[in-house]
């Protein structure tokens, strides 16, 4: 998987996040306030631009990119928590031209690391950790394994979306929907649900260039 | 949705150019979304940012100049701002006596400000920051995000300018923002939802008999509802909650803050209310404010914010100011 590669699964993002976006933020009106789908449409949108505007040659500069432009642009919670999971993915990938599905399976552990520590977050406290980590742990060990890339995306995107429903029955414990209580109980959270269709757009997009 | 506005995408943009035309004192970066005295940081003085999510007008924008804040920047709304704003508002307010920065406790803007203090760093500007956490509605504060930052931040945006304004350290100034914190407790109640210009929809859904109790700054639900209540049993709810978590004595400064959709009338009538609740209780409103501070868009419903004085923070209250939010003594 090369720059072009990455690119495409961003830009898929983009599109993702831009049709979700009512939906995202619907989730979010629930249990927060709002903006959910609001602000990552408009924060892809500018990453799109940037790629665009950008010469990136490894499959690290485009998720450097996609990071920094993030923390730039998008504003709350989401924001920093997103920018800093694309620029640890970008530091693990290094400058490596092209990269296999193991050194993808490390991007992905350190972009939830860098979650769960700007965040404080723990998987069960209702946020996107409770997508990503089961996901990461699926995909790791599906690669480990010596999976194709289609079952190791399966697993990862089937795990992510056994996460992010997982989210409905927890109460949160971290963010706005925090403040609710027990009320934030029977909702999805909006950030697990964006993190799996970001997952999504990976399968889908290198199920598309496979072919 | 019916709203006074060009379009969704311009209102934070639109309302910035309306505030560079209706105050020459302000220097309005609208492109950048950020908000300066004009004139540039006078040295030795430390600089004060505060900054968050648009929507919560007058605050922070309109309580920029002399005696409060030196900058703030304006998130899109309900949306903190970005660090790049906030080392940009940081370094334009950088006399050379440090920075702080004023936090109102909500995720977003925590963690936006703590990568903007790793980049004024970087630049090698000492900057301090204040989280201010004062609403009692958040009880279980170890089981989430801790308590919201909401009416408390008026009081210590202003409190801190004046000490700034006197030439103080930066280290005091930190100071008297964090006692001003740890002496403020504030309760909301909602009556409507706010409407979000981009979602285009009440935020959530309250019927005509029911209220929302303990309620943020950004249409997000409170932790209970209640049927509709005469004015009087409403802010015996607000003060009780407030009255438990740090019981009234002494003087005190007091505000009924509007969301945005409540009418002075109906204010005052709190007001009455929760002075009544203050005497009966021993207390003394030394000082007060009664008007729309700190905001949810078109919400209807009102917070209070009370803060324990000494005779420094009254001295420093009494302080000159003078900007588009607060102004007096000058």
């Amino acid at each position: 998987m090369d720059a072009e590669f990455f690119r495409a699964w961003i830009t898929e993002i983009a599109a993702v996040v831009e049709a979700q976006r009512d939906h995202l933020t619907q989730l979010d009106s629930a249990i927060g306030d709002a903006d959910h789908g609001i602000n990552l449409a408009r924060g892809f949108s500018a990453v799109r631009a940037a790629l665009a505007a950008a010469d990136t040659a490894t499959p690290g500069s485009v998720l450097l990119l996609t990071g920094s432009t993030l923390i730039s642009k998008v504003g709350g919670a989401s924001g920093p928590l997103y920018g800093t999971a694309f620029r640890r993915a970008a530091k693990a990938l290094g400058d490596a031209p092209e990269v296999e599905l193991p050194a993808v399976a490390a991007a992905l552990a350190a972009a939830l690391e860098g979650v769960k520590r700007l965040g404080a977050a723990s998987e069960g406290d209702k946020t996107m950790v409770d997508a990503l980590a089961p996901a990461v742990a699926a995909f790791g060990k599906a690669v480990s394994d010596g999976a194709a890339a289609p079952a190791a995306l399966a697993a990862l995107t089937d795990a992510a979306d056994a996460g992010a429903h997982g989210t409905i029955e927890l109460q949160a414990r971290k963010g706005r929907a925090s403040y609710l209580g027990p009320r934030s109980v029977g909702h999805e959270d909006p950030g697990a649900a964006s993190a799996a269709l970001m997952l999504h757009a990976l399968r889908d997009v290198a199920a598309r260039l496979a072919r | 949705m019916k709203k006074l506005i060009n379009s969704p995408d311009t209102v934070v943009t639109d309302a910035l150019a309306g505030m560079a035309a209706a105050h020459p004192s302000l220097a309005v970066d609208v492109e950048n979304k950020v908000i300066v005295r004009a004139g540039g940081p006078r040295p030795g003085k430390v600089g004060l940012v505060s900054g968050g999510g648009s929507g919560h007008e007058p605050l922070h924008g309109g309580f920029v100049g002399y005696g409060m804040l030196d900058a703030a920047c304006a998130g899109e709304v309900f949306t903190s701002p970005v660090p790049d704003q906030m080392l940009l508002a940081t370094k334009a307010v950088n006399g050379g006596a440090g920075v702080l920065h004023i936090v109102k406790n909500y995720t977003g803007d925590v963690l936006n400000f703590q990568l903007a203090d790793e980049l004024a760093d970087d630049e090698g500007i000492e900057v301090a920051s204040v989280v201010v956490n004062d609403d009692v509605a958040v009880q279980d504060s170890l089981y989430t995000a801790g308590r919201r930052g909401v009416g408390g931040c008026v009081f210590v945006e202003k409190i801190a300018g004046a000490l700034a304004e006197r030439n103080a350290s930066l280290a005091e100034v930190a100071a008297v923002a964090a006692e001003v914190n740890e002496r403020t407790r504030s309760f909301g109640v909602a009556l409507t939802s706010c409407t979000v210009p981009a979602a285009g929809k009440p935020t959530f859904e309250l019927s005509e008999q029911e209220i929302e109790l303990g309620i943020g700054i950004h249409g997000e639900p409170g932790r209970t509802r209640a049927p509709l209540q005469p004015a009087s049993v409403i802010v015996e709810i607000v003060m009780d909650a407030i009255n438990a978590d740090l019981p009234l004595a002494g003087d005190l400064l007091v505000m009924v803050n509007g969301m945005g959709g409540t009418p002075l009338i109906e204010l005052y009538g709190a007001f009455g209310e929760v002075s009544r609740y203050v005497c009966g209780h021993g207390a003394r409103i030394a000082r007060n404010l009664v008007g729309n501070y700190i905001t949810s868009l078109d919400m209807q419903g009102f917070s209070v914010t009370v803060c324990h004085m000494t005779n420094t923070l009254t001295d420093l209250w009494d302080s000159p100011v003078d900007t588009p939010g607060l102004r007096w003594g000058r």
